[in-house]
């Protein structure tokens, strides 16, 4: 028997293996650390990010296969790892001061966010369907722990407990899609697949629709598209706020790199199959989340549908699959993690412990107590709404015309009037901060040094990007350009 | 080919056949004679003893839970070692990845106290 032993080609991983280190190195931290003082623990974490950042543009430029062709580093991985890695940053520092006030300061959560980054870096990078599942759990299990951390909270265990019940349900199902594929096609390898299926001898097996039917429901639940959302608003809900943030984004960015890189191409072959699929998805998703939406109270679980929504949008870039359409997809998704980041951020910082000051109503007349809070707020929300001059309305414009330039007019149509029914609820919550008297007393606002860093990053992404869109866009160009 | 499957099918349909039958039969066939001892739970012939819904102490669930992770290990280490020539320099360095990355955890583990029994 012949054993193939893989190059090793450790520079390539350099950023997943830096991350990974790290978030041991954290763990270990964490344990030597006293009761209640972890910082040190999330500053090693950040420190970690950055050094990754760092050897991440080492690699810009230079596509190419590792480890028998299971990665694949190319810049459309290297680009989504990079909002990989500015979330998870923000996330931290968002949760620094979070979760001291909540009394649940463990080195743990910093370590699990880490892990959970290195699992959305490889389903980026992944090569082969075995790659993309192992980062997809990778990522998961982490996130079930995040999801339930406030563990004296009755509400952030039922939220873990959901989200781990539906989304290992949903990883069976990305799992037997798999192997209906490789039933199929003979390969799980993502190259060997498209070059089986350009053969051209062997379209519309059944059992390789049906491989493709099931992935599209794992990879849908994981970025919450219509009718796989449900546990959205429960989940995001119940989780402490900045793993909200961190899901709410960086497993979108992680599962939408693997979504296109699977059925853009190697099922490449299938498009006419999956793209009426698509269509129909990604029009249920962006109604659905925008109308269900205005009816919410609870800010959380207002942006839980409005990150719905957002998904539809994002589908749009994928339906029109043509260059414009993958890259702004990219450019979307490097806008949306500021924007989403920041709202949450603001959340996070107007929240009180418990379930405190989360109602939409809470936020009445905090634009005049708190003028630059209410102003960075409404800067998010415009952005969300894709109102110029943010990264949203510039996100929004190419995603659109992305799906018109393909031939998608109506879904484009469609897309807008969805937009136009987010603006309602999104100015909803500035006319409660500027137009309403309070309702409750708003004293005690705990700024603290690492969550205002977090929000000048968030708002000066948001806003640099909108106006200056045209680097970003360059780049997210490049980062298809060698998509392999 | 489907058509290789046939004898998986089968094999299918006794397996959940021949307890069904065996349950039906025993229900039609045996006679019922209930009595308060019959009908008790069945604890190794012991008369049970409070209720089955206990709560357990969450250090068994760590325990066991430490268990499985050094067990993997082990069942990992024992095909390792049969292939251990042929794999050379390469097998030395993983293996020792991989017991670097338990050895971090269990020292975590340690630390936290999961090894004090209280």
């Amino acid at each position: 028997m012949d054993l193939v032993i893989p190059k090793i080609d450790a520079l390539s991983l350099c950023p997943e293996l830096v991350l990974s280190i790290t978030a041991m190195l954290v763990l270990l931290v964490t344990v030597y650390l006293p009761k209640g003082r972890k910082d040190p623990a999330a500053y090693v974490g950040l420190l970690g990010i950055f050094i990754a950042l760092m050897s991440l543009t080492l690699l810009w430029g230079k596509p190419r296969y590792a480890f028998n062709n299971m990665i694949m580093v190319d810049n459309f991985s290297i680009f989504f790892n990079m909002v990989i890695l500015v979330t998870a940053a923000l996330s931290i520092l968002m949760s620094i001061t979070y979760l001291k006030e909540e009394g649940m300061s463990h080195g743990e959560f910093y370590a699990l966010i880490l892990f959970s980054a290195v699992g959305m870096m490889f389903m980026t990078a992944g090569a082969n369907l075995i790659t993309i599942f192992l980062g997809l759990e990778t990522m998961s299990i982490s996130l079930y722990v995040l999801a339930g951390f406030l563990r004296d909270s009755n509400r952030s265990n039922e939220s873990a407990l959901k989200y781990l019940l539906l989304g290992a349900f949903s990883s069976a199902f990305l799992l037997y899609g798999i192997a209906f594929i490789y039933g199929a096609t003979g390969t799980t390898d993502l190259k060997g697949i498209s070059e089986f299926l350009s053969r051209a001898t062997y379209m519309k097996d059944p059992m390789l629709l049906a491989g493709m039917g099931l992935l599209l429901v794992g990879f849908g639940f994981k970025i919450a598209t219509v009718p796989f959302h449900m546990w959205t608003p429960d989940v995001y809900e119940g989780a402490p706020t900045s793993v909200t943030a961190f899901m709410s984004v960086g497993v979108k960015a992680a599962v939408f790199a693997a979504f296109v890189r699977v059925f853009s191409h190697a099922l490449w072959d299938l498009q006419p199959d999956w793209n009426q699929l698509l269509w129909i998805l990604a029009v249920l998703t962006m109604t659905l989340g925008n109308v269900i939406a205005i009816a919410q109270t609870n800010i959380k679980r207002m942006l839980a549908y409005s990150s719905i929504a957002h998904a539809g949008y994002i589908m749009m870039g994928m339906i029109a699959s043509n260059e414009l359409g993958t890259s702004s997809i990219l450019f979307y998704m490097l806008a949306y993690a500021f924007t989403n980041l920041g709202a949450f951020g603001v959340v996070i910082l107007f929240g009180r412990k418990g379930e405190g000051n989360l109602d939409i109503e809470d936020y009445s007349g905090m634009g005049f107590k708190y003028p630059v809070l209410g102003l960075l707020m409404a800067v998010f929300l415009f952005s969300l709404a894709g109102i110029p001059p943010t990264a949203g309305f510039v996100g929004k414009f190419y995603i659109f015309s992305a799906a018109v330039k393909a031939g998608y007019i109506w879904l484009a149509i469609i897309g807008v009037m969805n937009s136009l029914v987010s603006v309602y609820y999104y100015l909803r919550v500035t006319v409660m901060m500027y137009m309403k008297d309070p309702v409750k007393d708003l004293e005690g606002l705990h700024w603290s040094p690492s969550m205002i860093v977090a929000l000048i990053i968030a708002v000066a992404g948001t806003l640099l990007i909108g106006i200056f869109p045209s680097p970003y866009l360059d780049l997210a160009k490049q980062s298809v350009l060698h998509l392999m | 080919m489907p058509s290789d499957y046939f004898p998986v099918f089968v094999f299918l349909l006794i397996a959940v056949g021949f307890p069904v039958m065996i349950i039906a039969l025993s229900s039609i066939v045996g006679p019922r004679k209930p009595s308060p001892e019959k009908l008790m739970p069945y604890e190794c012939g012991v008369d049970p003893i409070g209720s089955a819904r206990k709560r357990l102490s969450v250090k068994f669930y760590i325990v066991a839970m430490l268990f499985v992770v050094f067990d993997i290990e082990a069942i990992f280490l024992y095909p390792w070692a049969v292939i251990f020539k042929d794999l050379g320099v390469f097998g030395v360095v993983e293996m020792g990845l991989f017991i670097v990355i338990l050895f971090v955890g269990l020292i975590y583990a340690w630390k936290k106290g999961v090894l004090e029994w209280e």
